[in-house]
């Protein structure tokens, strides 16, 4: 299939991520070659077949719903470069 | 006496019989790392003086290297990108915690490709590591720098993960030893993932013993994984043969076609002579779905990636535009992944965003899942006839540095061996095979899942027999 320009320009947009005009054409380039290669896969007969997740059989991996403090609390907010307060990291409204 | 020339089992023995000091052995490991990875560059972070803790665990004072994904307590772990860089976690990975509970000491942290994503370590952010065997030429990926560091005696053993082929293909082009444990064998907590069904934590070493030590210390269900399992974690280090008798080893011959190197067949033939020679049955087998698996891989990961990649934005970790600076939140996301993130990483976010979408999940996403089932059903067919499967790891031997960098399809191609036993989850070895134009060569075995034990016994019985793993590279 096409991997067009605006294919690569709205999938970019999806994942956040800008790209200048010469990015925009060179990865245009390259996925249009990966999807080719891919594409490959077409030719497997998958009829029937289950698709795999999870390739060690294990499903349902539970436990009680205990509440836990993580004990390293302000280490962890202090990791973020933004401001904080009570607790809480400030970013910038998002409604 | 050449401290750093030792494995683990050997540095162990020296350092109860008191032969050298813990101090010394690190002091030794230090000076070294000052002298020589100016030139291989396989340190991103150097821990300097840092003590052992505790000294009567099985690894005392045993100095080792983390892959710098592996969240180290107060060490920067930046997975070589930009977007975590001076990102320095307050938590320890599990399998750093069990490794430092055991008594390892941190050297430092080493280089991979971003994200893991790469087989040259051509894409990290920060260094290209080079590879000791020949400066000019790659170490391999993603663990390059793990593998690097461990073949030029940079450390005793490296931590390091393997996806798609990132323990297994470094080893093999530095001469090392990679073992790529069952899925779920040790605990992915605390490692920064790349591709959540198969990223597989594991070690390099200096030899299949070493391995086997590591093994044990790092196997078994953590509650923080919930992928992780209970089967039991064997004696591994205790059970190592030195021959193949009563045991049937499959060559699968779509791994002996057009764009193996010359070279490199010539040496895994002899090794499988070798195998022979231990007392195995060779059989040749059929894993009728590999051609596809290097497609599969990268369709199954690539939909994982931008799944996990989502994460980073520049507001828990990492660097970040300030609020003012930006107009909105979502122009925040654009700026900091923008500048974060480097070409390979764009490129798997964008093409597992678009093998996700809508309209094109179903041709794409749930195809490469079905085929996964397929290549999964060939291995256990396989191992219905045979214990383990011989092959070659990679089509080459270590590529030169920039080669490949600017054709993604033709990188890509470097898992064509590795990719099928990540996708089926089962463990795999790269132990050092012999050489092709003074380039290392190695040797994959492949297990059924959860048989590490068979796995390291043959591998380590092949080692007794063989001293390829016992060379070192030339220029130190």
């Amino acid at each position: 299939m096409q991997i067009t320009k605006d294919l690569v320009v709205k999938i970019a947009k999806l994942a956040r991520i800008r790209l200048t005009d010469s990015e925009t054409e060179k990865f245009t380039t390259q996925l249009g070659a990966i999807v080719g290669f891919i594409e490959k896969l077409n030719s497997v007969d998958t009829a029937g077949v289950a698709e795999t997740n999870q390739v060690n059989g294990m499903e349902n991996v539970l436990r009680e719903d205990e509440i836990e403090n993580f004990p390293k609390m302000n280490e962890l907010i202090a990791c973020s470069q933004h401001p904080l307060e009570n607790n809480q990291i400030k970013i910038k409204k998002s409604i | 006496m050449n401290i750093t020339a030792l494995n683990l089992v050997e540095t162990r023995k020296l350092l109860s019989e008191k032969k050298a000091s813990a101090e010394e052995v690190s002091a030794a490991y230090w000076q070294r790392i000052a002298a020589l990875d100016p030139k291989i560059e396989s340190y991103l972070f150097v821990a300097q003086d840092q003590a052992s803790e505790n000294l009567t665990g099985s690894l005392d004072g045993i100095p080792i290297a983390h892959k710098d994904v592996f969240c180290a307590a107060s060490m920067p772990t930046t997975a070589a990108s930009k977007i975590l860089e001076n990102y320095v976690p307050p938590f320890d990975a599990t399998a750093v915690a069990k490794l430092k509970q055991a008594g390892s000491v941190i050297l430092g942290k080493v280089n991979t490709d971003e994200f893991t994503m790469g087989a040259s370590t051509e894409t990290s952010a920060f260094k290209k590591t080079r590879n000791p065997w020949d400066l000019a030429r790659v170490p391999g990926g993603s663990s390059g720098g793990s593998a690097a560091a461990v073949a030029a005696d940079l450390c005793v053993f490296a931590t390091a993960t393997d996806t798609g082929g990132s323990i297994r293909q470094p080893s093999s082009f530095c001469g090392v030893t990679g073992l790529k444990p069952t899925y779920g064998r040790i605990s992915r907590y605390g490692v920064i993932s790349m591709a959540s069904s198969l990223d597989t934590i594991g070690v390099i070493t200096k030899s299949v013993a070493d391995a086997a030590i590591a093994l044990e210390i790092l196997a078994g269900q953590d509650v923080r994984d919930a992928t992780t399992s209970s089967a039991p974690v064997e004696k591994y280090s205790a059970n190592l043969h030195t021959d193949l008798k009563g045991l049937k080893i499959g060559i699968p011959r779509e791994y002996f076609v057009e764009g193996l190197d010359a070279g490199v067949e010539k040496v895994i033939r002899a090794a499988i002579s070798q195998l022979k020679k231990l007392g195995a049955e060779i059989v040749e087998i059929s894993l009728p779905h590999t051609e596809f698996a290097v497609p599969t891989y990268y369709v199954v990961a690539s939909s994982e990636i931008s799944a996990n990649m989502a994460r980073f934005d520049g507001i828990r970790y990492g660097p970040t535009i300030k609020n003012e600076d930006a107009a909105n939140l979502v122009e925040m996301y654009f700026e900091n992944r923008t500048r974060g993130f480097g070409d390979e990483v764009k490129r798997r976010i964008m093409l597992g965003t678009f093998a996700l979408s809508a309209g094109y999940a179903d041709k794409f996403y749930k195809k490469a899942l079905q085929v996964r089932t397929l290549i999964k059903k060939d291995f256990d067919a396989a191992f219905a006839g045979v214990d383990l499967i011989a092959a070659p790891v990679a089509p080459t031997t270590a590529f030169k540095l920039g080669e490949k960098i600017d054709d993604p399809v033709q990188m890509y191609l470097a898992d064509i061996f590795t990719a099928p036993a990540s996708l089926a989850g089962v463990p795999a070895i790269s132990v050092p095979a012999g050489f092709s134009v003074n380039l290392p060569v190695g040797l994959q075995l492949i297990a059924p899942q959860f048989a590490e034990a068979k796995l390291l016994a043959a591998a380590h019985a092949f080692q007794t027999a063989t001293d390829f793993h016992l060379q070192k590279p030339k220029f130190i």
